[in-house]
């Protein structure tokens, strides 16, 4: 998950209202294309990397996109998300186990290295060997040999000639080649590496990359000032830039970057800053963009309190009271109206787990009606539960204060509190990495919270498993609250490795109608993506994962 | 004199590592976990978490971390950020640009203040003294956020006079409107001192004197009354600037000035202990300077002071 900071915040701030606006995003733009300025530099927002610029180390988007400009990966994603080959020539399998990738010859990285078969393996072998503690190493953890805990060889990996090479997963994944798009699966040269397979230190202060950019000169990186890409010539993939460079400037603040998009100081910017939602698209007109992004926010009551420190907080959600409480509540919420009114359309309520722009998205599975405001049956339902045993005490959400959240925290609570009669309140921690560290296991294996708290998720890939597989599979990594369901282990584990498409999508559909009854997370909606663009471009289309595309972006002047 | 500067920088010293315990103390004693945080909502495996907080040392207790911290600054070395740099290298980036900030608002601060105080103090009571009051008490209670906005908005957005933020070339003209608001944001008060030391000083036996020995105004003002004006002033103007530089935080994130604010803001954001406290201490470093500047300056104003212990 690549997630973002700072101006917008510790993961997931972005926005909301999807459907409609798909299109505007592109609207005018395609009768001046053909004048566009193919030598200008486009000017866009970003932030300061995190970590230095090496593929497997940058699960921000930050980093994420300078590396997807610097880099070529396999596969990459249209603005729809549909995967395309960008390196590879193919990618075959005969049981979503074994994957046979063929690179397609002649392309390079600016060093003039190929990029061949080991350009692949040796980046992923150093990704995933556990000593070097790359932040992307999850990635690659359904290779064959792969070990969180110790070195290991990663046996998976086979290569059969200089442009073939065969993966092999320890389960089958239908998904894989869709994953391949995503950076961290991302070549690097043999220059990047030292004689015992470690990236050289400094590799990811000017790193030697195979894709539509490269560093403008010896300085394009002023460190949290911006950094300068110009189009690489060597570069030749389908996405061959149409302007003449790219410059991303840092903000600390994006209400600094959304002054100069006004001023004219910037051209594009790809996140409006909370307090501008209520007026950027008639600050802005058709160069305003709010479409559907692949954020998904929830806010999630634990399931199984064994690893959790004080169970007692969560008495009243166990068994068929639980079960019966967590649709109360999810049916108190009038998602339409919050949505509205706290952040003026840039959300989209939420009518599953996942996300509309994703393939195999649907608004209509059976249950979704929990996710409907309906303060009768919410009512009903929350006096069935206080049959089993009376509510006491007051219900509260637990939220990070530095991202923009209190907001929707407050409102949804006095939706519960105004439906149930109940106490209602947001239960805020000042930073994200102070609320994560209680809602993440301490070195006991406890986790800390003592209410229901805030979760979300943003795509790493555009497919459906990667929003359930993660986060409610049965001792998934971010299976905060614990959840467990061998109904929906065994649709999700079905859909995982069932290689036609929209079979498995049909799978994952009815993983998620369990989840529709057992509301390990309860949705609240869909962030969309804001941002704009100025008088002086065209052709500035957003993509699925929120980022706009800028290889396709031109200077009209 | 010399010994005089000795012994005050010897005294700096202490201050300084008292300083650095502090913050480094207190950015630790921060709750939650920052290398957790570098995940999102993805939860790591332990394994991984354990082998990243080991990169930084943050599994080592406080006392450890501290004194090989500390030692390492003493050769030179403020340590490394997430992102793999020297905060040397962030340290001469950031500060040059706050420094060129803060000096150029000081001097619009010293321009502004002195000539206003001035005729304020000479002419008390009449119309300039009283819109020069009326304006600084204005002054005084907007907030610099808000200042920074309204500015922000009119002259870079609207009339286009100014450009909207700053950014990556951090030249003089690009850099005036944020300097004129945080010469706004302190000057109010400069004001008002520079115009009752005026005052002051002007009903003094030596002012009555100079005029009764025949010396003529435009000699009387500028020798007798504002150099002895001076002195309370002078004060005054250093620790503003101690104000401007520590105070750049709010203006630089809006105006997007790649300075100490925007970056230490950030660093506490992301909990990188080196770079938080590395930008502490070299603010407090500047601040006692700056303060030592201040007491030699006294030397110059006022013929009676010497500093010989």
């Amino acid at each position: 998950m690549k997630f973002r900071r700072i101006g917008l915040s510790a993961a997931v701030l972005v926005s909301a209202s999807a459907l409609v606006l798909t299109g505007c995003a592109s609207g005018s733009s395609g009768d001046k294309a053909s004048s566009g300025d193919t030598s200008a530099v486009i000017t866009a927002n970003g932030s300061e990397p995190q970590n230095p610029l090496v593929p497997t180390n940058t699960n921000e988007t930050g980093g994420g996109k300078i590396l997807e400009a610097l880099f070529a990966g396999l596969e990459y994603y249209e603005a729809d998300g549909s995967p395309k080959n960008d390196m590879a020539e193919s990618i075959t399998t005969d049981d979503s186990q074994t994957f046979t990738i063929k690179v397609a010859k002649g392309h390079k990285f600016t060093n003039g290295e190929d990029v061949n078969a080991d350009s692949f393996i040796n980046a992923w072998k150093f990704g995933a060997l556990a000593s070097n503690a790359q932040l992307n190493s999850y990635f690659f953890e359904d290779i064959e040999g792969f070990s969180y805990d110790e070195d290991t060889e990663l046996t998976g990996l086979n290569k059969v000639d200089d442009y073939t090479f065969t993966v092999k997963l320890s389960q089958p994944r239908s998904d894989f080649p869709l994953r391949l798009g995503y950076s961290a699966f991302y070549p690097l040269p043999a220059a990047a590496f030292d004689k015992d397979g470690k990236v050289v230190d400094g590799f990811g202060e000017n790193p030697i990359g195979n894709g539509p950019y490269k560093f403008d000169g010896k300085d394009a990186w002023q460190h949290n000032v911006k950094i300068d890409l110009a189009p690489n010539e060597d570069y030749d993939g389908p996405r061959k830039p149409k302007n003449g460079g790219l410059s991303l400037v840092f903000y600390a603040t994006l209400d600094a970057a959304y002054a100069d998009l006004l001023s004219g100081g910037l051209d594009v910017l790809d996140a409006i800053p909370d307090a501008n939602y209520a007026t950027f698209e008639d600050d802005l007109g058709d160069r305003a963009v709010n479409q559907a992004a692949a954020i998904f926010q929830s806010f999630t009551i634990p399931s199984d309190t064994t690893n959790y420190s004080h169970p007692e907080a969560f008495a009243h959600f166990q068994g068929e009271e639980g079960q019966l409480r967590r649709q109360a509540l999810s049916m108190a919420i009038d998602r339409d109206q919050i949505t509205k009114v706290i952040f003026e359309g840039t959300r989209t309520p939420a009518s599953d787990f996942t996300s509309p722009t994703i393939d195999g998205y649907s608004d209509s599975l059976k249950g979704a009606d929990v996710l409907k405001y309906n303060p009768d049956e919410a009512k009903k339902l929350w006096a069935q539960a206080d049959a089993i045993s009376p509510w006491s005490g007051s219900f509260t959400i637990a939220y990070n204060a530095d991202g923009g959240h209190q907001g929707w925290v407050d409102a949804v609570c006095n939706s519960i509190k105004n439906t149930l009669g109940i106490d209602a309140a947001g239960n805020p921690y000042p930073t994200f990495a102070e609320a994560r560290a209680l809602i993440t296991k301490n070195d006991a294996g406890k986790r800390e919270v003592q209410s229901a708290f805030r979760t979300g998720w943003q795509a790493d890939y555009p497919g459906l498993f990667n929003f359930l597989g993660p986060i409610y599979a049965t001792n998934a990594s971010s299976n905060d609250g614990d959840y467990s369901s061998p109904e929906f282990d065994k649709l999700l584990d079905e859909g995982a490795a069932e290689p036609d498409i929209d079979k498995a999508n049909e799978l994952f559909q009815q993983a998620q109608e369990v989840l529709l009854k057992d509301l390990p997370a309860i949705p609240l909606w869909y962030s969309n993506v804001t941002g704009g663009y100025g008088e002086s471009v065209d052709n500035v289309k957003f993509d699925w994962k929120s980022v706009p595309i800028y290889y396709e972006i031109t200077k009209n002047s | 004199m010399a010994f005089y500067i000795l012994r005050r920088l010897l005294q700096a010293i202490p201050v300084l590592l008292g300083t650095t315990f502090l913050i480094y103390f207190m950015v630790f004693a921060m709750p939650g976990d920052p290398i957790l945080a570098l995940f999102g909502e993805r939860t790591p495996s332990p394994a991984l978490l354990a082998r990243i907080r080991e990169q930084y040392h943050f599994d080592q207790p406080f006392i450890v971390q501290y004194l090989s911290y500390v030692g390492n600054i003493f050769r030179g070395d403020f340590g490394i950020s997430f992102s793999g740099q020297p905060v040397n290298t962030i340290l001469a980036r950031a500060f040059p640009v706050t420094l060129k900030l803060a000096l150029m608002a000081i001097i619009i601060e010293i321009v502004v203040a002195l000539s206003v105080g001035l005729i304020s103090g000479l002419r008390k009571g009449g119309i300039f003294d009283a819109t020069s009051l009326v304006v600084s008490l204005l002054l005084v209670s907007v907030p610099i956020f808000v200042l920074c906005f309204i500015g922000q908005f009119f002259f870079g957005v609207k009339l286009g006079w100014f450009p909207a933020t700053v950014g990556a070339d951090t030249s003089i003209p690009r850099l005036i409107l944020p300097a004129i608001i945080l010469a706004l944001f302190v000057v109010a008060f400069s004001i008002r001192l520079t115009r009752s030391s005026v005052v002051e000083t002007a009903t003094a036996d030596f002012v009555r004197t100079a005029y009764s020995k025949g010396l003529s105004r435009r000699r009387v003002v500028p020798v007798h009354i504002l150099r002895n004006s001076l002195i309370p002033v002078t004060t005054q103007f250093g620790a503003d600037f101690g104000i401007l530089i520590v105070g750049a935080t709010v203006t630089e994130g809006i105006f997007n000035v790649p300075g100490v604010g925007n970056t230490l803001f950030q660093a506490i954001i992301r909990g990188e202990r080196p770079t938080v406290v590395s930008f502490v201490t070299v603010m407090v470093l500047l601040y006692l300077i700056v303060n030592i500047l201040v007491d030699l300056l006294y030397a110059v104003l006022d013929p009676r002071i010497r500093y010989v212990k």
